[in-house]
């Protein structure tokens, strides 16, 4: 089969390797008719995420229809399901609690030892990234082998066309946890670092959970325009101070609840980020995050923060007093995808949310690359790229 | 000896103290002619009694501990282990189950002659709604000699990430009926195995 393949930084290529096969029980094979690029790959093109290697398939946001089933998968030939990219059981105690991204068992046994070192217990396994989250080859390719498939991807009702549900898989899931860990109380005001998929799809899901206002803060125009249609105000960080800004349009409270949807690569020439940039090139500390300070600053006394960013490693510089002293919350952690996938699949089918709005470009597999490249490089008009295996390649 | 720190000893288990015990009775259980000892606690949500009859059928015990070719079953207390070794080369001795407690612990000894002398133990306690804590104990003596030094490279080399792994394998076939992996094709599969 065809797939993208991880070269190192800055170096992605669709390739042919062998097609997967079922290996366990409970595995089935999806051929994969829509698969996205996230924020988060760019993570691993950009070179920041250990542990990858060379020719890993990357990808974990993709569906697609299931061509072979083991013996204990319950899904059948020709389903079209979405699969999410967390890799759970579904029988440990954390899955029953679903608390999925954070199962005992998604890792293969030899690979929970870096996670273990690193955070003290290993998590699940996620598709297509790196070998410290399993291993496991992702997405964006032809076929795909996915684990657990009695548990994991949810069916789609014929019908519904792809664009609408592909984001079931990570960015819609991680939005609306988003929003749920920021405990919003009706009559709040929430400001999200990031438009991004997350922040935008945190925008939607706090106004759905009651939110009185959403104040929205990035440097893309386009994507703050986008939040603004979803009916957030926005602040654009280069052309205003954002403290002084949320604190001016909150009457000199802050907001109620702050969202940290940036990431690991928070941009923006601050003196503080600046210093990250150098710790990170001379392996100092491996996370910048500017927009986390920003936050628990503008941040209401005793209010909440809710963090869906990535972050992968330790960080300096975190106002642990400020953070104190005003007592806030924090909440985090990777997606449960498979506890929110069933509501959210609902509330698109009855048209509550929409996730269309957000993809800019479709493109065949065989253009991966340029996809990536055009989302490194133009994060103002390029939203959200989807690759279609099963798209012509265009004519040049 | 600093009497006030042995009379204050803390509730961790003895093998996951930084420096050697000081009270002699420690140190005789866990030191007893020099031996190593590794120690793992795993948490698995099933109850005991099915914890323990899986494992107490040791032909069963390869399909989770890599390191271990096969176990050929004796007799009710005897059994027969052949385990894997650098370069090729297998170590094998014959145990004998010298304590058994239904539903709770199973403590196993190798017989004289055994290439690497070695004795375990696993205790099952239940633990409510989270399942059962099951704790592994092994006591290893790595014989003189070149096959000794061999068998202290394989058990050496980082035996207890290797209980570690174990326990997480016979975790994850107890709660999920199989055991995890990345591999993509048979092919990789098989050489992840080999």
């Amino acid at each position: 089969m065809r797939a993208l393949t991880w070269h190192g930084k800055h170096d992605v290529r669709v390739d042919t390797v062998d097609d997967p096969e079922i290996l366990n029980p409970r595995d089935a094979i999806i051929k994969i008719t829509s698969t996205a690029i996230c924020g988060s790959d760019l993570h691993l093109y950009d070179g920041y995420i250990p542990t990858m290697q060379k020719g890993d398939i990357l990808g974990h946001e993709f569906m697609g229809e299931v061509v072979e089933t083991g013996p204990k998968s319950t899904l059948k030939k020709g389903q079209r399901v979405v699969v999410p990219f967390t890799i759970a059981c579904g029988s440990c105690y954390h899955c029953g609690k679903h608390q999925y991204s954070a199962c005992d068992n998604g890792l293969p046994a030899d690979n929970q030892d870096i996670a273990q070192e690193l955070y003290g217990q290993p998590m699940s396994g996620l598709f297509g990234y790196s070998h410290m989250t399993g291993g496991y080859a992702g997405g964006q390719a032809e076929y795909v082998r996915v684990p657990f498939s009695d548990v994991g991807p949810i069916v789609i009702p014929d019908g519904i066309e792809d664009d609408k549900v592909l984001f079931l898989s990570d960015i819609l899931p991680t939005g609306w946890m988003a929003a749920e860990n920021a405990q919003i109380e009706p009559g709040d005001i929430v400001a999200v670092w990031g438009a991004g998929p997350v922040g935008l799809f945190a925008v939607q899901s706090a106004f759905l959970m009651g939110a009185d206002r959403v104040i929205c803060i990035d440097h893309f125009p386009h994507r703050l325009e986008l939040a603004k249609k979803f009916g957030a105000e926005t602040i654009n960080f280069e052309e205003s101070a954002t403290y002084e800004a949320l604190m001016e349009m909150t009457g000199g409270i802050g907001p109620d609840a702050v969202i940290d949807a940036v990431g690991l690569e928070a941009h923006g020439f601050f003196v503080d980020n600046v210093i990250d940039q150098i710790k990170k090139s001379t392996f100092l500390g491996t996370d910048r995050i500017h927009s986390v300070r920003q936050a628990i600053l503008a941040c209401r006394k005793g209010g909440r923060m809710s963090m869906p960013a990535v972050y992968g490693g330790i960080v300096d510089k975190f106002p642990l007093g400020a953070f104190m002293e005003k007592g806030l919350t924090l909440k985090t952690g990777q997606t449960h995808v498979q506890h929110y996938m069933p509501a959210l699949l609902d509330a698109i089918v009855e048209g509550k949310i929409d996730t269309t709005f957000l993809i800019s470009h479709r493109l065949p597999l065989e253009q991966a690359p340029d996809g990536y490249k055009m989302f490194h490089d133009n994060q103002n008009e390029v939203t959200k790229v989807v690759l279609k295996p099963g798209l012509a390649i265009a004519a040049e | 000896m600093n009497e006030s720190r042995s009379a204050v000893r803390d509730d961790a288990p003895a093998t996951t103290a930084k420096s050697r015990p000081d009270d002699p009775a420690t140190e005789a259980l866990i030191d007893a002619g020099g031996a190593h000892v590794v120690g793992r606690a795993v948490t698995i949500n099933k109850s005991a009694a099915e914890l323990y009859r899986y494992f107490r059928d040791f032909t069963k015990l390869a399909t989770f501990m890599e390191n271990v070719e096969r176990v050929d079953v004796l007799d009710d207390l005897r059994s027969h282990w052949v385990v894997m070794a650098p370069a090729g080369r297998t170590v094998e001795w014959d145990a004998r189950i010298t304590e058994e407690r239904e539903g709770e612990l199973i403590s196993w000894a190798s017989e004289d002659g055994a290439d690497v002398a070695n004795a375990g133990r696993i205790e099952f306690r239940d633990a409510g709604a989270r399942g059962t804590v099951v704790t592994a104990t092994i006591a290893y003596d790595p014989p003189a000699g070149t096959i000794g030094k061999l068998v202290a490279k394989l058990f050496q080399r980082e035996p207890a990430i290797q209980a570690r792994r174990d326990l997480r394998r016979f975790k994850q076939l107890m709660e999920t009926g199989e055991i995890a992996t990345a591999a993509r094709t048979k092919k990789q599969y098989d050489e992840e195995k080999a």
